[in-house]
Order: C-alpha cells, then sequence, then structure tokens
C-alpha cells in the first residue's frame, strides 16, 4: 500500500498526463465520421509507433559488448520504424484518395 | 545520471523536453484533424513531423557517452525499418489495407516487447554492479534494493519492474494477435479454432499472466528465466485471444490490439520518464479503446461478447432452429442488365466479397454506364461492411467514386423503399433481416440495410454459402430476391459488356 501511494505520489504528473489524455482522446475521435474510421485507425497505428523511442533509448544505454541485448535492441529499433513509417505512409495513402473529386 | 550540460550552458535535456512536448501537441492536433476529412491528410503529416522530430532529438541528445557502432546499428536499423516499411505501404494493394494495419500494430506490440526484455536485463546488471559479489541470493537482494529505491521517491524500481512487465505482457499479447488476425483476414487461417471450454482456458491463462507477472514483481521468483516463460505465456495468450473470434469480428479485434499497443507504449513512457510515449500511447489507447466500442455498438454487440464469442456458441443453434423455406431464384447476366438499365434508381450495397475480387473498378465502371443512361446510383455503406469500418470508402475511393454517392446506413435506409434495384455485391450479413425478426439469431438487433424494402434484389455472391457470421440469409428466399452466382468481378464485368451491348 505505501509503496504504491510512493508510486502516484512521485509520478503525479504523469498520472496527471494519464487522465487528461484519456479525455482528449475520447473527445478528439468523438464525432469521426464512419468515413474516416480505417485511417483514423491507421493513423493511431503509426502513433503509436513512438515505442520507437523507447528502443533507440534502450539502443542508446547498451553495452556494444553485449550481443544479446544489442540484437535485441536492433530488432526493436527495426520493427519500431516499420509501425512509424509503414503506419504513416499506410494513412497518407488511404487519404490520399479521398481528395475532393470534381 | 546526470543530466549534461553542454559548453553554451543550455541544459540539452530541456531542449529534448521541449521536442517531446512538441510531439506531443502534434499528436494530438494531427489525431484531431484526422476526424475531418477536410484536414485528415495535413493532420496525419503533422503527426508525423512531431513523430520525426521525437525520433532525431531522442537519437542526438542524450546523457551518456555512446560508441559510434551503436550508433552506426541505430541508423541502419531505422535505415532498414524505413525501406520496408515505405516499399511494403506503397506496393500492397487498397483491399489487403486492413491485414497491414495489423501488421504494423504487430511490429508496435513486439518493439515494446522487446524493449521491456532488454530493459529487465540493464536493470538486473545495474542492481547486481552496486551490490557484493555474493550471487547466492542475489534476486532477493535486488528486490530489497528496489523496495528502499521505492521508497525514496522518483521511480521506484519496483515500479520500473512493474512497468516492465506490462509492457512486455501486453506488447507480446498484441503482437501475437495481430498476426492471428493478419493471418485471419488474409485467409490462411479463415476458419475460427475454437478448443472446447476455450473462454475457461483463456480467462485461466489470462490469470495465470497475471499472477505470474505479480510474482515477479513482488520477488517471489527470480531470475531472467521466469521473464522468458512470461514473455513465451503472453505470446502464447494473445494467439489463444484471437484464435476464436470469427473473421467478422477481425475489425474490432484490430482496434482493440492497437488500443494495446498504445498501452505498452505508456508503459514505456513511465518506465523512462518519457511524456511523449506516454501522451502517444495513452491517446492512442484510449482514442482506440473508443473506436473499437463505436464499432461494436454498429454491430449492435457488448465487447465481451466479441471477445468471449458467443457468436459462435449461437451461430449453430439458430441455423438449425430456424428451417428457411422457400425456393431459390437465379438472374441471368443479360435479365439483371435489362432490369438495372430500366431502372430509375439503383442501389449498390458493397460488401468484402467485392474487395476479395479486386471489383471496385469494375463497379465504377457499372456505376458511370448506368447514370449515363439516366439511372440514379448510389452506394449503401454499413458501418461493418467489409473488413474493417471505413473499408468500403476507402476502396471505393481507390476507384474514384465520388464522395456524395456514398452514403451511410441511417441515411440510405428510408430511401429502399423508392429504390427500384439493390444490387448486393458480395454482402451478406449486413442485410439479414435475421437481425431484425430472429431473436435466435447471434445477428439479432444489429441495424442492417433494410434492402427487402426496395423492388427487386439482385445479391452477387459466389455460392450458397454463409457469410462470415456463418449465418443462413433468408433474404435469399425472398421472392423479390434473385441471385447473380459467380465471382464479383467476373460478373459485373460482364453486366457491364451487357450494358454496353444494350445501347
Amino acid at each position: 500500500m505505501e509503496s504504491i501511494i510512493n508510486f502516484i505520489g512521485s509520478n503525479i504528473q504523469m498520472f496527471y498526463i494519464v487522465i487528461l489524455m484519456i479525455f482528449v482522446g475520447i473527445e478528439v475521435i468523438g464525432k469521426v465520421p464512419a468515413v474516416l474510421h480505417t485511417p483514423l485507425m491507421s493513423g493511431a497505428n503509426a502513433i503509436h509507433g513512438v515505442v520507437i523511442i523507447g528502443a533507440i533509448y534502450v539502443m542508446l544505454h547498451t553495452d556494444p559488448d553485449k550481443i544479446l541485448p544489442l540484437v535485441l535492441g536492433f530488432l526493436a529499433v527495426v520493427l519500431g520504424t516499420l509501425n512509424v513509417v509503414g503506419g504513416f505512409v499506410v494513412t497518407d495513402r488511404m487519404l490520399e484518395m479521398f481528395k475532393k473529386k470534381k | 545520471m546526470d543530466l549534461i550540460t553542454q559548453g553554451t550552458g543550455m541544459n540539452m535535456q530541456y531542449v529534448l523536453d521541449i521536442i517531446y512536448l512538441f510531439a506531443s501537441v502534434t499528436f494530438v492536433i494531427g489525431l484531431k484533424m484526422l476526424s475531418h476529412p477536410a484536414t485528415a491528410r495535413r493532420g496525419n503529416l503533422i503527426a508525423c513531423a512531431g513523430m520525426s522530430a521525437a525520433i532525431i532529438g531522442t537519437i542526438l541528445i542524450h546523457d551518456n557517452k555512446v560508441q559510434p557502432i551503436i550508433y552506426t546499428l541505430i541508423l541502419s536499423a531505422i535505415g532498414l525499418g524505413t525501406i520496408a516499411g515505405w516499399l511494403t505501404a506503397k506496393k500492397v494493394q487498397m483491399t489487403k489495407m486492413p491485414e497491414l494495419v495489423s501488421i504494423f500494430n504487430g511490429m508496435g506490440g513486439a518493439c515494446a516487447a522487446l524493449i521491456s526484455l532488454i530493459e529487465f536485463q540493464h536493470m538486473s546488471h545495474e542492481v547486481a554492479l552496486s551490490l557484493p559479489e555474493d550471487g547466492g541470493n542475489m534476486m532477493m537482494q535486488l528486490i530489497e534494493t528496489f523496495k528502499n529505491l521505492a521508497q525514496q521517491g522518483g521511480m521506484g524500481h519496483t515500479a520500473k519492474l512493474a512497468m516492465i512487465m506490462a509492457g512486455l505482457v501486453i506488447g507480446s499479447v498484441s503482437f501475437a494477435g495481430s498476426i492471428i488476425a493478419w493471418a485471419k483476414l488474409n485467409g490462411t487461417l479463415n476458419k475460427p479454432i475454437r478448443l472446447p471450454q476455450y473462454n475457461i482456458i483463456n480467462n485461466a491463462l489470462m490469470l495465470g499472466l497475471f499472477v505470474y507477472a505479480f510474482l515477479i514483481v513482488n520477488g517471489n521468483v527470480e531470475g531472467i528465466m521466469h521473464v522468458y516463460m512470461l514473455f513465451v505465456a503472453a505470446l502464447l495468450y494473445g494467439v489463444m485471444f484471437v484464435l476464436p473470434i470469427g473473421g467478422a469480428d477481425m475489425p474490432v479485434v484490430i482496434s482493440l490490439l492497437n488500443s494495446f499497443t498504445g498501452l505498452a507504449a505508456a508503459c514505456g513512457g513511465f518506465m523512462y520518464n518519457n511524456k511523449a510515449m506516454l501522451t502517444g500511447g495513452i491517446l492512442v489507447g484510449s482514442a482506440g479503446t473508443l473506436l473499437t466500442l463505436v464499432m461494436c455498438k454498429a454491430m449492435n454487440r457488448p465487447l465481451s461478447n466479441v471477445i468471449f464469442g458467443a457468436f459462435g456458441a449461437g451461430t449453430k443453434a439458430a441455423g438449425e432452429g430456424r428451417e428457411l423455406s422457400g425456393s431459390i431464384k437465379e438472374i441471368s447476366i443479360t435479365d439483371a442488365a435489362v432490369l438495372m438499365n430500366y431502372s430509375k434508381k439503383v442501389i449498390i450495397v458493397p460488401g468484402y466479397g467485392l474487395a476479395v475480387a479486386q471489383a471496385q473498378h469494375v463497379i465504377h465502371e457499372l456505376e458511370t454506364i448506368l447514370e449515363e443512361r439516366g439511372v440514379e446510383v448510389k452506394y449503401a455503406i454499413h458501418p461493418v461492411a467489409g473488413r474493417m469500418p471505413g473499408h468500403m470508402n476507402v476502396l471505393l475511393a481507390e476507384s474514384n467514386v465520388s464522395y456524395d454517392k456514398l452514403v451511410e446506413m441511417e441515411e440510405i435506409n428510408p430511401e429502399f423503399a423508392n429504390t427500384d434495384v439493390v444490387l448486393v455485391v458480395g454482402a451478406n450479413d449486413v442485410v439479414n433481416p435475421a437481425a431484425h425478426n430472429d431473436s435466435a439469431s447471434p445477428i439479432f438487433g444489429m441495424p442492417i440495410l433494410d434492402v427487402e424494402n426496395a423492388k427487386n434484389i439482385i445479391v452477387n455472391k459466389r455460392s450458397m454459402n454463409a457469410g462470415y457470421a456463418g449465418i443462413e440469409n433468408e433474404l435469399f428466399y425472398n421472392p423479390k430476391n434473385s441471385m447473380l452466382f459467380g465471382d464479383a468481378k467476373s460478373a459485373l464485368t460482364k453486366l457491364v459488356s451487357e450494358l454496353k451491348a444494350m445501347d
């Protein structure tokens, strides 16, 4: 119990961010027309690719003599990049077709 | 670890924090703009710009000395991922989009899981260095150290360990689940596979994951082997979680897994006290959950029903319980062409079959010809037609079908009554009247397109097989309905040439 209170107390800013972001996420998506559901899902998919920052961070703090963490970290950065690049490009391709036609 | 203050006196860590702040704002603005057709594309680019800034900032600004080999590895990994991601995303056909989103989502989940694996090793390593080398009860001391640190405030080690485990479990589930979802959409795994009592097995497995992760965090079990076992167990759960769910529910599943990956990224944000990861992750987690619920609402089923799958269980009973009577009428290409040619108003109901047959261009051609003959043509878009919400819109937009011809369900339903011909192409469950009149049907209560009200209905299907939900469709036995058997592309191509010949 004590450790939970300590955890929340010492990370109170993070908890504020979490709570506020939950509402922002709901608010932002609230009125999306069905037409945009797929691109939106795809765009959100690209945004959670932000996890790549963690992968880069891990790599930067890995001892170059340790092969296993190095290999895993390399793989993590590749996968994270795939998520980010693939996600944004696919979303853009979908939206490109939504241009107004006249 | 002290923050570095470079010669200029400017605290570079603050600069990085500001970059992250910028990135977080672009994510929110980007997602907001993605929800409006006019601004969507720009929104995507804005989020992309924020992401790029965050990535570059992370590489350039850090507080420790890094050997060149690490930089080389990071840059080549990013290069590799960029080329592979770019090419796949550019080359894939529009009909394969849902699968692709699923795969990319899985990659993000796997990334989060790997980070956790490495971070756990880093952590044990750091603590091991700070402890005397007696080896014996190292893990227990490690936990003690964690607890002491936790009480000192800051991100305590127990809390960090908990975040590592959460990231590992959620990321792995998301990865394994996405791969299965991909295989299902792909047709590799097109039948729901259910072990007997799979609900109990799955829930037990989920509970097991929680307990196991708790034991690791709490220090009851020691060593890296347990972490690997947790990893494998989480992968297994991901597979078991998606395996019993039918293909028709994959959009919901992908959306749910999307928000899982968001949560996994947010765990990373907690781990590193990184606000960009936290904002991005939570934002996607919450938006993804809402999107999932919106989709469930469109199918009129609670989320628990999708996940714990009453769909399959109820289906057989319903199919057997209700004998469908009447006969099925077939229509020739010529008759169908004549019927449509002399109609005033035709509504096309596209479904997944259209995507599979790649018939989106032919259907646009059909629409153009009919319009030239003075027939009013519209498309009726059911919210869950296809394998993803908005799947049909994306598909038809690809073949340049005009925006205003795509009409959503609530708006088009009253129009069926004064429609001469409804052409259903590769859709099934979304036009099944059982949703209205058969309370035993698993889709009972789902809002559907009321095509029954039209004067004539033509259903194009490859065979009499049931749709993805695996249930009979009594629409086919309706006297106003006639079947146009065949692959959507070839049937529509023939229809178009028949129409041309009639000029």
